[in-house]
């Protein structure tokens, strides 16, 4: 089964061309069933191919597959693929969920325009996500990370005759690209120093010559800081970090499903699986994963203040979604690299579950999604609203849900290792989360419904096709968790022991039991006055009320949150039109006055000179019989005198 | 002894030149009116020639996938001079004039629509036009290139002087005289050379380039004649600040002579570089690098940030060529074989992406007659083929991994970065550069509502513009799949040029001009095998 | 016998005259024979010096310098008259359309 690893790729990108090229001359069911069913088998195959991978004993414990030769000679480049252990949970995440996903799609868009379009980007999506998590080297890491890219500007952009879609898609696009940038930089530096990509040719020299990459390489930097740097800006644009976080809640002008599946439950964990895949430079560069806790724990609890004052329900999970991945970096800067894709993995249930769920609520409200139009859902979608609160509780971090322990993992890794001031900081976010998720569940399905009568009349349950994987997800959501059950709590943490082989120092510090239950607890207390302060203020039968109340007493505060801090307007002014100001100063003045003035001073000094000239031809036969005269003299001059 | 006729009548380079000469003859018989039977014959033609491209490739290409030096029997041409015509394809050229005859039959389906008299005519100008793109790649003899070097310029001047735009009377003259203006510093400097070798090789004249390499020349002398060959093709390439006629000589340009300008005239600019300019004057290159390289770095930024506030759509595939090609550059300067490498695979697939793209916006002008942005927006909806296009190929020039850009733009950088460092790092910013302006063409053409009613009943695509299109964009795609097969014809070509490249800059400079001992052909036979 | 230097100075003299008369004269067959003058100017010098000297070939070139000379006043002749037909003026300072 093993040696059939590259169809898994392979399959999506096949249904993508069917799709895309003659989707739409096919029939609409033929198209669903190659649009769900490449994934479908693409699952299939994954799972054999697990099954058989955790059954096995392999060199190095992972399973290489050499397709061809991209390059040869000096930069020599296979296309190959890897399944080792980090790959194979990610691989397991992206099938999974990808084709639940798909499956919801179905339903979701059955009566939009454009849905053999719709399932050609999305299989494209699967396959270039699942080449970046099985690739064996950078290169095809990075092909991967700009198919996930492009898709994602496609899929942004779908709703493509609307002003706004286009213009968050290729936000979204060029945005990413800043961090391509550094990622290629990163990847510069080490074929510059190693002279290739494989991660286990990399890794292995790295780790038995550390001294190779702690010497002082440029600006100061180690090459090990600089590569992890780089790398780590690289990640800051897919994952949405401060400062390159702005794309993402821009990318909700896609479908919802796009959303569930790109927007929260894999690409932007992309980053988070390279920083845990190149854990062996960032356990060398102690700097730079302190500086990935710090920016993780900021952004955080920045996306999740911002996530308190808005009103659109899929803005809710977007920054809900910045603020989770910032946890998970939160947890891979400080070495808790099993802790980070742990979180990975229960974050991709239930935000998957979560957004699908808001989609469901969409679908039902004829494209709303305003919550303040909302309430009083749960009667009209039973299985979208129990499905939509076991998220949010898993989200909060409710035990003995996903979100618990793994959560609980990651600020458990902060305390362990002394960082108290971040350890705070994530337990402040927890109880925000716990806040505006159940914010949004009272807004959306408690109180009393705010829309209009008409919408009133449409409101009705989604579609098996879309319920089913509603509850599979929150399947996942409510049992996912326990593959990794802290020591503490009687359990083996079997997550954290698959994961040891491929992690460098993989030890991490331990600390009392007591205190750790401790911290465990408080965790959950704030967790739970999070969710009981929302229930104070939105839980009654006007839920906005209570808001409006606070909005007046606290208008600045309540103006900055909900404009998102003005960052998009600061990011405008000082970067955006400045440059555009540069390069029409480099068009009109540089191009046209200096170059072209240079150019056309010179062809017009050639022409002056032959206006000034011209007036010796007279015409006049006499002036040049004169002309020759004088010449002729001066030629007798110089032959007598010179 | 091979008469120039009987090599005209074999597989021999000699057909692959004159061969559209030959079959511009019979045009300047057919009548003004006669466009029909002309864009038939000509498009006959150019299959011809590319049928005789792939014949000579299958002919000469390497069991290793390798791509030897191939010479056609050298003939005496100025005896007293030892002028000689002697062409010879290696893996040098062998890419850049197969994309020159590649590119052929595709610009002739471009402008089928959109030239509307004088077709005959037009079709003899781009026939022999390729004569000199071909024989200039293919002349192994620097007299007999400078001559094919003027020979391009006639064509294109007339090109863009008879079938151009508004200003085409303007933009023809300033092409004209860029290119002059700098080609004439290289003749002088190209006699100089000859001049030099005759005296040091007892009054025996030669042009031939395996005799000017020879030369072992003091720096003082090598910078001077660097400046002048490296003035030639800066300005052809075009490198900033010499890159303003372009953009003029685009937008002026029938779509045809944009595709044929961007597609391999300006490659004629790097190719210059890379076979001249560097392994002819190594010191004087090496002490001129770091000006080139601020020109190359600034070209590739500068061309995209005035790229991105273009109002006109072909003045920023024009501006964007700017930016392609300075990476192009970086690379040649880097004297990596990564980076040359990637600079050769880079100046393809510049003419394959930006190639398209011209051929795109001519398939717009010739339906909307205007380039302007503000005319279009939400043209997806209409033309939804046209847009699978355009995105597709600026996706190619964003440098999208999978497609062909990503490939050379990565090899140029990742081996540039080995050499050079920090300069290679700000080039890779134009890479995001490039993502900003490429996507606002896009945006402002394809995507939104449709504003203009002009535009709601636009035609999509036609048969023949989508053959012209396709082939493009399967070997964009092919290259940035498997490159492999078209990195290898050239990699030991400029693994031996680089080897002697680099062995020359290392040496120390001498205080007399001097001849290098010529190295016979069993010798280099034994170090290719030796390889 | 004469001494050279009086064949050179009346050489020099008509050579002068000739001058003078082709940069001062309006009438274009004024400055014709003017020029005709400065011909034979250089004939005398060149028969002078080809006694001078006994050899024949100076007084071989002024055969030549004669020939032309009338080649050129007869193509001279032509075109004035030519020039006359359509303007109905030899007179040079009015003959001034080739001005810049």
């Amino acid at each position: 089964m093993l040696e059939l690893l590259w169809l898994i790729p392979i399959l999506p990108l096949a249904g993508a061309a069917v799709n895309g090229l003659l989707g739409r001359r096919l029939p609409k069911a033929l198209v669903t069933a190659v649009g769900v069913g490449a994934p479908l088998l693409s699952l299939l195959v994954a799972l054999g191919c697990l099954w058989e991978y955790a059954h096995g004993q392999f060199p190095n414990d992972a399973y290489d597959q050499v397709l061809y030769a991209w390059t040869t000679g000096d930069l020599s480049i296979p296309v190959a693929f890897l399944l080792d252990r980090l790959s194979a949970v990610m691989l397991f995440i992206v099938t999974f969920v990808g084709f639940w996903i798909h499956v919801y799609s179905a339903g979701y868009m059955a009566h939009e325009e454009g849905y053999s379009r719709y399932f050609a980007y999305l299989n494209l999506f699967m396959s270039a996500m699942l080449m970046l998590v099985l690739g064996n080297n950078y290169l095809v890491m990075f092909v991967g990370w700009e198919g996930v890219g492009l898709c994602s500007y496609l899929l942004i952009g779908f709703y493509y005759d609307q002003p706004f879609p286009p213009y968050a898609g290729k936000k979204a696009f060029i945005v990413n690209r800043v961090g391509d940038f550094a990622f290629l930089v990163g990847m510069f530096a080490l074929f510059a120093n190693f002279g290739t990509l494989n991660y286990h040719d990399l890794f292995t020299t790295i780790a038995t010559q550390p001294g190779l990459v702690t010497d002082h390489y440029t600006m100061g930097l180690p090459l090990a800081s600089f590569v992890a740097l780089c790398f780590f800006v690289g990640a800051m644009g897919k994952s949405a970090q401060i400062p390159l976080y702005v794309w993402l809640p821009d990318a909700m002008a896609g479908p919802t499903p796009v959303s569930a599946l790109i927007h929260a439950a894999t690409m932007v964990t992309a980053g988070v699986y390279m920083v845990v895949r190149s854990n062996v430079i960032y356990q060398l560069a102690p700097g730079v994963s302190q500086f990935v806790a710090v920016i993780g724990a900021a952004t955080a609890i920045f996306a999740a203040t911002i996530a308190i004052a808005q009103t659109d329900i899929k803005k809710v999970l977007a920054y809900s979604t910045v603020s989770q991945l910032g946890y998970m970096f939160l947890a891979a800067g400080l070495g808790a690299y099993s802790a980070a894709l742990f979180h990975v993995m229960t974050h991709a249930f239930f935000k998957a579950l979560l957004f699908l769920g808001s989609g469901s609520v969409i679908h039902a409200m004829g494209g709303e999604q305003d919550m303040s139009k909302m309430g009083g859902l749960k009667k009209y979608l039973p299985s979208t609203f129990r499905t939509y609160v076991i998220g949010a509780l898993a989200i909060a971090g409710i035990p003995p849900l996903a979100g618990f322990f793994s959560k609980d993992e990651i600020l458990h890794a902060a305390a362990a290792n002394g960082q108290w001031v971040l350890w705070a900081v994530g337990l402040i976010t927890a109880g925000l989360t716990a806040f505006y998720m159940f914010r949004s569940v009272f807004l959306t399905f408690f109180g009393s419904f705010r829309g209009t009568h008409e919408q009133e009349h449409h409101l009705h349950e989604s579609p098996p096709v879309m319920t089913i994987p509603l509850w599979i997800l929150a399947a996942g959501a409510v049992v996912a968790g326990f593959v990794g059950v802290p020591k503490v709590l009687g359990g083996i943490d079997r997550f954290h022991e698959w994961l040891q082989p491929v992690l460098f120092h993989p030890g991490q510090p331990e600390m009392g039991a007591g205190t750790e239950v401790l911290l465990i607890a408080i965790a959950v207390i704030v967790a739970a006055a999070g969710i009981f302060l929302a229930w104070r203020a939105y839980g009654g039968e006007d839920g906005l009320a209570n808001e409006r109340a606070w909005a007046a007493r606290f208008p600045t505060l309540h103006r900055v949150l909900a404009n998102k801090y003005y960052v998009d307007e600061i990011y405008d002014a000082l970067i955006v039109r400045p440059l555009a100001v540069l390069s029409r100063f480099f068009w009109k003045v540089v191009d046209t006055y200096v170059i072209d003035g240079t150019i056309n001073a010179g062809a017009y000094l050639t022409e002056l000179t032959g206006d000034v000239g011209r007036f010796s031809t007279t015409g006049n036969v006499r002036s040049y019989a004169l002309y020759f005269f004088v010449g002729v003299l001066l030629l007798g001059c110089w032959i007598a005198f010179g | 002894m091979e008469t120039f006729f009987g090599l005209l009548a074999g597989n021999t380079l000699t057909r692959l030149v004159f061969f559209p000469t030959v079959a511009a003859v019979p045009l300047f018989f057919f009548t003004k009116t006669a466009s029909k039977a002309a864009k038939i014959y000509v498009l006959i033609a150019s299959l011809i020639e590319l049928a005789f491209g792939v014949l000579y490739l299958a002919a000469h290409l390497g069991r290793d996938g390798g791509f030897p030096l191939v010479h056609d029997t050298v003939l005496s041409w100025i005896s007293g001079y030892g002028v000689k015509y002697d062409l010879a394809m290696d893996g040098i050229s062998m890419p850049l004039v197969l994309l020159g005859i590649f590119l052929l039959p595709l610009v002739i389906l471009g402008s089928w629509r959109g030239i509307t008299e004088h077709w005959p005519m037009f079709g003899a100008s781009l026939l022999l036009l390729s004569t000199g793109v071909l024989g200039a790649l293919l002349a192994y003899d620097l007299f007999l290139f400078y001559v094919f070097w003027e020979v391009m310029l006639v064509p294109m001047y007339l090109l863009i002087g008879i079938w151009g735009g508004e200003r085409k009377i303007y933009a023809a003259v300033k092409f004209f005289l860029f290119t002059m203006a700098g080609s004439l510093l290289m003749l002088v400097a190209i006699l100089w050379m000859a001049w030099t070798f005759q005296r040091l090789n007892g009054g025996v004249w030669s042009f031939a380039y395996d005799d000017l390499l020879r030369l072992n020349l003091p720096l003082h002398q090598q910078v001077w004649l660097f400046a002048a060959f490296a003035l030639t093709f800066a300005i052809k390439v075009p490198m900033f600040p010499f890159h303003t006629w372009l953009p003029d000589a685009h937008v002026e340009a029938p779509t045809g002579g944009s595709v044929i300008l961007a597609g391999i005239l300006l490659k004629l600019g790097t190719y210059g570089f890379l076979r001249f300019a560097l392994p002819l004057f190594p010191h004087a290159s090496e002490v001129a690098r770091p000006l080139l390289l601020a020109l190359a770095v600034t070209g590739i930024l500068y061309g995209a940030l005035v790229a991105w506030v273009q109002v006109d759509m072909k003045k920023l595939v024009a501006y964007s060529s700017i930016a392609h090609l300075g990476f192009v550059m970086l690379g040649l300067l880097a004297a990596d074989v990564v980076a040359w490498q990637g600079s050769l695979l880079q100046m393809v697939n510049h003419g394959l992406s930006t190639g398209a793209l011209f051929l795109l916006v001519g398939m717009l002008y010739d339906r909307r007659h205007t380039k302007k942005f503000d005319e279009f927006g939400g043209l997806a909806r209409v033309m939804p083929i046209f847009a699978f296009f355009l995105v597709f190929a600026s996706l190619a020039s964003v440098g999208l991994p999978a497609l062909n850009g990503f490939v050379g733009e990565f090899m140029i950088l990742t081996g540039s970065f080995r050499t050079l460092g920090w300069p290679a790092a700000v080039a890779t910013f134009g890479v995001v550069l490039a993502a900003i302006y490429l996507l606002k063409m896009i945006q402002l053409t394809i995507w939104g509502p449709i504003t203009k009613d002009e535009n709601r009943k636009l035609a999509d695509l036609s048969f023949r513009e989508i053959a012209a299109l396709v082939p493009l964009c399967v070997l964009m795609l092919w290259i940035g799949v498997a490159p492999n097969t078209f990195l290898q014809p050239s990699r030991q070509t400029l693994e031996t040029v680089l080897a002697q490249y680099r062995q020359r800059v290392d040496e120390p400079d001498v205080r007399q001009a001097s001849l290098r001992p010529a190295t016979t052909g069993a010798e280099v036979a034994a170090t290719e095998a030796g390889r | 016998m004469v001494p050279i230097s009086w064949y050179l100075m009346l050489a020099a003299l008509l050579f002068a005259i000739g001058t003078i008369g082709a940069l001062t004269r309006r009438n274009g067959i004024s400055i014709f024979l003017s020029i005709e003058l400065m011909l034979n100017a250089a004939n005398l010098t060149l028969v002078a010096y080809s006694r001078q000297m006994g050899d024949r070939t100076g007084q071989l070139i002024v055969f030549f310098v004669m020939a032309v000379a009338a080649a050129e006043a007869a193509v001279g002749l032509a075109l004035f008259i030519a020039v006359f037909r359509s303007r109905r003026t030899i007179d040079v300072n009015r003959l001034n359309l080739m001005r810049w």
